[in-house]
């Protein structure tokens, strides 16, 4: 393991994200924050959905922005970067295991998807207020929960990335990304799906389910959601089969 | 202590799936009978064998699709070979990749510079990688910013450079980390005549400080000034290998005139043949042949008048010296520019 390089190599994803800051930040937030306006605000305020469904909304809003972040950040440049540009070739001729490339986008993913996270809360809490409750009881297990979440979204930024062709790129966010946010428990809780019992049982493979009410569990802990423990164990569980699965489609890109 | 290159037996098959859905549904139907569709299986190396010295520049030279790509590949930790060996210095490329990757720099034949940044980031970075201080990778950087006639452009971003440009730039990048052994595909491709001979003296001066160079190229005067071996390939492996001047004087002759008639018969070859000075004759297609001889001019007027005897008639006729292009005409049967 080189660490130099593999510094270098964050350093240079922190740059070109640095560089991209405003362009980053329109994409990642202004979907969520309409969402929030339109839901949380304008819905609200009319009276067609009731003042609770505010606290509710928040943790799935986190939920999809660090998702969709990670996702994003780790897979549209490699799509794009062993497809058109090539520009990967300079990293896999650095002298490190490809392997480590791999996690060095993982990590950047990650780290995106977190502040992707930090940012919408107070973001979010700002068009919502007032009437907004949240309170982090044990914040550690926040702190588990948004870590977990945010490898999940960059393992699966990663595996999805290597295992598609860019002109696949719209039958990725039709066929994958809008189902998942759609059944992804993100602007209702899973209990509420009960009356659908099939249909219960099945988002139960979609991870971003296991995102929402493991940040409901932690942030809005007064509304129903899934125990704390499954939550963990589920995303723990997704983390890794996605880290292998998308560090064996990257070796088998990199190398022809 | 400068590192060699060496490859025993290399073979490559590529097998690529067909393409999802468009062809598999609607073209291919109609032959495929509703069966699985294979993967397409390209041979590209078949059993290559090279033997680079410490301190070489090598020159790799042959036809589109011959493998020289693929070769470099293989050296380079980008093409895993189906079978086959490969080390550079002592090292062996598939067991001690990253070992390997410190010890070369790598020119590809299309472009990959990163297009997030400017050219001068790109070398910096670049070097980054590969454990290079800061102050020494700046440095390195301005100097071969300047040598690459790049520094105006330094603080641009590369997506808006030339293609020229860019090669040059990759050229650069290479040679940030001062690498043993330096791979060059066809780097004088796209380059204006200036700045190709300016790449030959870099070449040089690089190799003067004991490094390595392999270098695949398409142009005879490249591999005729700045290699001091070559070798021909085609369909994935060597047919020829020497200096440049050896490889020149194994052609038979030296001359090759490449003649057409009106119509031509055996008879004609076999007499051509017997011509004082004529070493080899070869129909080339129905109305051609290329005759491999001595002398060139003064041979038109015997030609001419056999033919003419033969009923024959002369139609065309191309003279041309000693060069790499007849040799690898007379090796592979096909002309370069084919
Ligand atoms: N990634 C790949 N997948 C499938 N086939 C490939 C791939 N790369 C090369 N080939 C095939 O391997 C053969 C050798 O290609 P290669 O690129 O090594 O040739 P080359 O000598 O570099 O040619 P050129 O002068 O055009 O650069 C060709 O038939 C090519 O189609
Ligand atoms: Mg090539």
């Amino acid at each position: 393991m080189n660490w130099k390089a593999f510094a270098a190599m964050l350093a240079r994803d922190a740059h070109v994200a640095r560089r991209n800051a405003i362009q980053l930040f329109l994409q990642t937030f202004l979907q969520p924050l309409l969402f929030v306006f339109i839901f949380g605000r304008v819905m609200v305020g009319s009276g067609y959905l009731p003042a609770a469904y505010k606290s509710l909304l928040l943790p799935g809003i986190i939920a999809i922005s660090m998702v969709f972040t990670g996702i994003w950040a780790v897979a549209m440049p490699l799509i794009a970067e062993f497809q058109w540009t090539r520009e990967i070739e300079d990293r896999l001729l650095a002298p490190i295991g490809v392997a480590w490339i791999a996690i060095e986008k993982v990590i950047a993913g990650m780290l995106q998807a977190l502040v992707a996270g930090l940012i919408v809360i107070p973001l979010a809490w700002l068009v919502l207020r007032p009437g907004v409750e949240i309170s982090i009881g044990a914040p550690w297990t926040f702190a588990g929960v948004i870590v977990l979440v945010a490898t999940f979204s960059a393992c699966g930024g990663l595996a999805l990335g290597c295992s598609i062709n860019q002109q696949h790129i719209g039958l990725m966010f039709g066929m994958v990304i809008t189902p998942m946010i759609f059944f992804g428990c993100t602007y209702y809780p899973w209990s509420a799906l009960k009356t659908f019992p099939i249909l219960q049982k099945a988002v139960l493979i979609n991870p971003l389910v296991y995102a929402s009410e493991g940040l409901r569990a932690t942030l809005v802990p007064q509304f129903p959601h899934l125990s704390i423990k499954v939550v963990l164990m589920a995303l723990l569980l997704f983390d890794l089969v996605l880290l292998v699965v998308g560090l064996r489609q990257f070796e088998k890109k990199a190398v022809s | 202590m400068a590192v060699g290159v060496r490859t025993q037996d290399l073979r490559k098959v590529y097998s690529t799936a067909p393409p999802l859905g468009a062809a598999g549904l609607f073209i291919a139907r109609a032959d495929a009978k509703g069966g699985k569709q294979p993967k397409t299986q390209i041979p590209a190396l078949d059993g290559l064998s090279l033997d680079i010295l410490p301190g070489e520049i090598f020159g790799l030279l042959g036809p589109n699709g011959a493998g020289k790509s693929t070769t470099i590949g293989v050296l380079t930790t980008r093409v895993r070979p189906t079978s086959g060996q490969a080390w550079i210095g002592e090292h062996d490329v598939w067991k001690e990749q990253t070992r390997v990757k410190h010890l070369i720099g790598v020119v590809p034949q299309r472009p990959n510079l990163d297009f997030s940044l400017t050219a001068r980031e790109i070398l910096i970075f670049h070097a980054a990688y590969f454990g290079i201080g800061s102050k020494q990778r700046n440095e390195r950087a301005d100097a071969l910013l300047a040598r690459f006639k790049l520094t105006e452009r330094a603080n641009q971003m590369v997506r808006g450079f030339s293609g020229g440009m860019m090669q040059r730039l990759s050229i650069a990048r290479a040679m940030m980390h001062d690498p043993q052994v330096l791979f060059l595909d066809e780097p004088s491709a796209g380059l204006d005549p200036q700045t190709r001979i300016l790449l030959w003296e870099i070449i040089r001066e690089y190799h003067q400080t004991g490094r390595t160079v392999l270098l695949t190229t398409h142009n005879m005067e490249e591999a005729d000034t700045v290699c001091q071996r070559l070798a021909i390939i085609d369909h994935g492996h060597v047919i020829a290998l020497g200096t440049p001047a050896r490889l020149k004087a194994s052609i038979p002759g030296g001359f090759l005139l490449r003649l057409r008639f009106g119509n031509q018969t055996a008879d004609l070859l076999q007499r051509l043949q017997l011509l004082a000075g004529v070493r080899e004759v070869r129909a080339a297609d129905s109305t051609g042949a290329d005759v491999y001889a001595d002398r060139g001019g003064s041979l038109i007027p015997e030609i001419a008048s056999l033919a003419a005897n033969s009923g024959a008639e002369l139609s065309d006729v191309h003279i041309s010296e000693p060069s790499l292009e007849n040799l690898f005409l007379h090796h592979t049967g096909r002309s370069l520019r084919d």
